[in-house]
């Protein structure tokens, strides 16, 4: 067998396991990453996700207390249960971290999303457009006798759901904010 | 009160106050100011290197040898390229580093001036930390978190980029005990519920060893000491990594040698047949573990480590223990004391890795006129042990060798690029190393093609007068990728020969030291002598067998328990789906 053309999963005679120990099992996890707001802290969390190869499904950062200048970093990210181990071990080596919290595990929590959508028709499909955003609560934040945009506040699913109606009715641009999220109950 | 004071002043301050008496570093536009304060003091002594990777090296073997944080300067743009390799040579090794890089003026950043680099970007994944310092106020307390974090938790280099304009301005100087207090504090104590299960575990065993490495070093003499107590009073065999060599003594009676891809026979058998190992400052390396999916079947494992994402990393283990490893032992001490000093009956364990070690794996037979690289490295052993010795290496057969013939009694005393496997570490090294023990011997056991990526550096030997020892073992070739050609490429040998090799005798008396070549095994002795007992910097050009194997070796693709010894036949050894992984 060449060298180079390697069975995916053969690992009799590899001095690195090949195989995905979980290769099957892969999760979402919701990430909140607390750290201190000093330049380049960023550009650490998602250097740390592109060098040891680990997926980012959404991220959002802003700052969330000015005086103790702390920014909040929502990641939300897949891969196996040990990945996923290894995401947190490896984010709060990180020196700015502060606090890495799995909200996927840490008990409730509540996550919304910001979208914007902008959908372009006339008729039958620019009606159908506005009746279906009503039943969404999707706001009209523009509009042109040929267009609208909306806007909508939801879990990920409720987006996604919402742009899968929306394409045949004439979607052309999409822009969403990725996920925040809180634990829900009185504790931070 | 504050003091006003420049920011290039600050810097020697606050290296002044944090002990630092000597730094390595190569000037350039961007640090000028910082090499005038310099030049206006006498309490830091300042080496100049002949290249900004040499600094980092040498500031390496400095930390190593002493325990004590290095520190290079380098200047902006390729000053600071060039220190790359270094900072992550120290990142694999988890050794403290602090660097100052210059940079253009703040104002010219972003602006593809001249020598301007993004320092702080491209040293990003290869530092634990750094900072970009905009404010000379910001300064002092920048650099004194630097130590910090250098020294905290797992060590690691470090990297302040500082605008030419920062070292120029007045700023306000705040000393270490009026620094901020970071919320960068690991955690050193482990929890008492940990502690216990790993002194039940210890109780238990029937076929234990310990598995040590570098955090034994790094975590300070005591935890040196503290291992020893508990080898000793346990009975249990003990390996260590290349890393760890010298944490417990090769002379004590339950060390096994080295383990791993080029690890001794008796250390990899019995990591692979014990019931227990107790992993202590290692992290489960590739060059350890070999096939991961057979590695150690039979064992529980104990992996103490102050890094919690080396837990459970490549190995899950059944006790993961956070903590400094110092800590951790003497804690396991009192409690395993307090509990009566039990353990199970390990004679029947103790006796079979007798037998293993009957297969004396390090045999070699020296005959003929060709010195054979083992026989080297055992006369520099035989002739050396005793006395006040550090060695360093460079990177291939040699270093393997060195790790195997040569042996260590005490911590802080061997330097070799373990993670990264930096060829041209171990030259720039033994400077470090030599400048903080002016006293001792220091060595550095190379082979002539990683010694010449370093070799400007003999320029910084004669001019500090630095009496390093360059133990070349010359086969004329990169030996440890010709190996590999001869194992997994068919014998193909693309581009491992060393040409064009200069004379290493005349290089060295062209720079003013002593050069000795030998090449018939019955002058070697007084040749290592002549080395040894030259007051000044020496090359030894030891001209050794060519085409010798580092042996035993696990091949890339088997288990610790299928090892090839040194008279094993090599043919059809690795397969070749093995041969893309190594």
């Amino acid at each position: 067998m060449s060298a180079l053309h390697i069975k995916k999963g053969s690992t009799s005679h590899s001095a690195y396991d090949l195989r995905d120990p979980n290769g099957e099992i892969i999760e979402k996890h919701t990430l909140a990453v607390l750290v201190e707001n000093e330049p380049g802290v960023l550009a650490r969390v998602i250097g740390l996700f592109s060098g040891r190869g680990y997926n980012i499904e959404s991220l959002t950062v802003a700052e969330v207390d000015q005086e103790g200048h702390r920014s909040r970093i929502t990641i939300v990210t897949t891969g196996t249960p040990n990945v996923i181990i290894q995401i947190k071990a490896q984010l709060g080596r990180i020196v700015p971290v502060h606090e890495v919290h799995d909200l996927t595990v840490e008990g409730a929590s509540v996550e919304r999303e910001l979208a914007l959508f902008k959908v372009s028709g006339t008729g039958d499909k620019r009606i159908e457009a506005l009746r279906l955003a009503e039943i969404f609560r999707a706001n009209v934040v523009d509009s042109t006798l040929a267009s609208f945009v909306f806007e909508m506040t939801g879990t990920s699913e409720k987006i996604d759901a919402f742009a899968d109606l929306m394409r045949p009715l004439g979607l052309i641009e999409i822009a969403r904010t990725g996920v925040a999220a809180l634990g829900r109950g009185g504790n931070a | 009160m504050t003091r006003q004071m420049t920011g290039a002043e600050m810097v020697v301050q606050a290296l002044r106050d944090q002990g630092v008496d000597t730094i390595f570093g190569y000037p350039g536009g961007a640090v000028l100011p910082i090499y005038d304060a310099i030049f206006q003091q006498n309490d830091i002594k300042h080496v100049l290197v002949r290249h900004e990777q040499a600094a980092i090296h040498a500031a390496e073997g400095y930390a190593r040898s002493t325990g004590k944080v290095g520190v290079a300067l380098v200047t902006s743009g390729p000053g600071a390229t060039n220190a790359v390799t270094g900072l992550t040579d120290a990142l694999l090794d988890s050794i403290p580093l602090v660097v100052f890089s210059g940079q253009v003026p703040t104002f010219m950043i972003g602006t593809d001036g001249f020598q301007e680099a993004d320092t702080v970007g491209i040293t990003r994944p290869c530092t634990k930390h750094n900072w970009l310092v905009k404010d000379t106020d910001a300064l002092a307390d920048t650099i004194h978190q630097a130590f910090h974090v250098a020294t905290s938790g797992r060590p690691g280099p470090v990297l302040i980029d500082l605008p030419k304009d920062v070292q120029f301005a007045d700023g306000a100087y705040v000393s270490p005990a009026k620094a901020r207090v970071s919320h960068y504090q690991p955690k050193k104590k482990a929890p008492i519920e940990d502690i216990n299960d790993l002194v039940a575990m210890i109780e238990k065993a029937e076929r234990p060893v310990f598995y040590t490495g570098g955090g034994v070093i790094n975590s300070g003499p005591a935890a040196s000491q503290l291992l020893r107590e508990l080898v000793d009073a346990t009975g249990f065999p003990i390996t260590s990594t290349l890393m760890g060599l010298g944490s417990y003594p090769a002379s004590g009676k339950h060390w096994l040698g080295m383990l791993g891809m080029h690890g001794l026979y008796e250390a990899n058998m019995a990591m692979h047949g014990c019931d227990l190992m107790i992993n202590i400052g290692a992290r489960f390396d590739d060059r350890i573990t070999g096939r991961l999916d057979a590695f150690s079947p039979n064992s529980k494992k104990i992996h103490v480590d102050i890094d919690p994402s080396s837990l459970n990393k490549v190995i899950q283990v059944d006790l993961p223990v956070l903590g400094d490893v110092a800590h951790v032992l003497e804690d396991v001490l009192k409690v395993w004391k307090s509990r009566g000093r039990k353990t199970q009956n390990i004679g029947k364990w103790t006796k079979k890795i007798g037998e293993w070690r009957d297969v004396r794996c390090l045999s070699y037979t020296q005959t003929g006129s060709i010195i054979k690289p083992q026989h080297a490295l055992q006369r520099l052993e035989e002739l050396t042990k005793g006395m006040d010795r550090y060695i360093t290496t460079e990177v291939g057969q040699h270093q393997m060798w060195a790790a195997q013939y040569l042996n260590f009694e005490d911590p802080n005393r061997w330097m070799t690029s373990g993670g990264l496997g930096t060829m041209g570490y171990g030259f720039p090294a033994s400077i470090g190393v030599q400048m903080a023990h002016p006293d001792s011997l220091v060595v550095n056991v190379a082979g002539e093609a990683s010694w010449l990526m370093n070799m400007q550096e003999m320029g910084t030997a004669m001019q500090y007068n630095l009496p390093v020892k360059q133990f070349i073992m010359n086969n004329e070739r990169l030996g440890m990728v010709r190996q590999w050609q001869e194992l997994l490429h068919g014998e193909r040998y693309s581009s491992s020969w060393s040409e064009s090799l200069p004379d290493f005798v005349k290089l060295a008396e062209a720079f003013g030291a002593k050069g000795i070549r030998v090449s018939d095994p019955k002058d070697l002795d007084d040749a290592l002598m002549d080395m040894i007992k030259y007051d000044g910097p020496v090359i030894m050009d030891c001209l050794v067998e060519k085409h010798e194997n580092c042996f035993p070796m696990i091949p890339s693709g088997k288990p610790h328990n299928e090892m090839l010894l040194g008279d094993a036949s090599t043919a059809d050894a690795i397969k070749s789906d093995g041969a893309v992984l190594v």
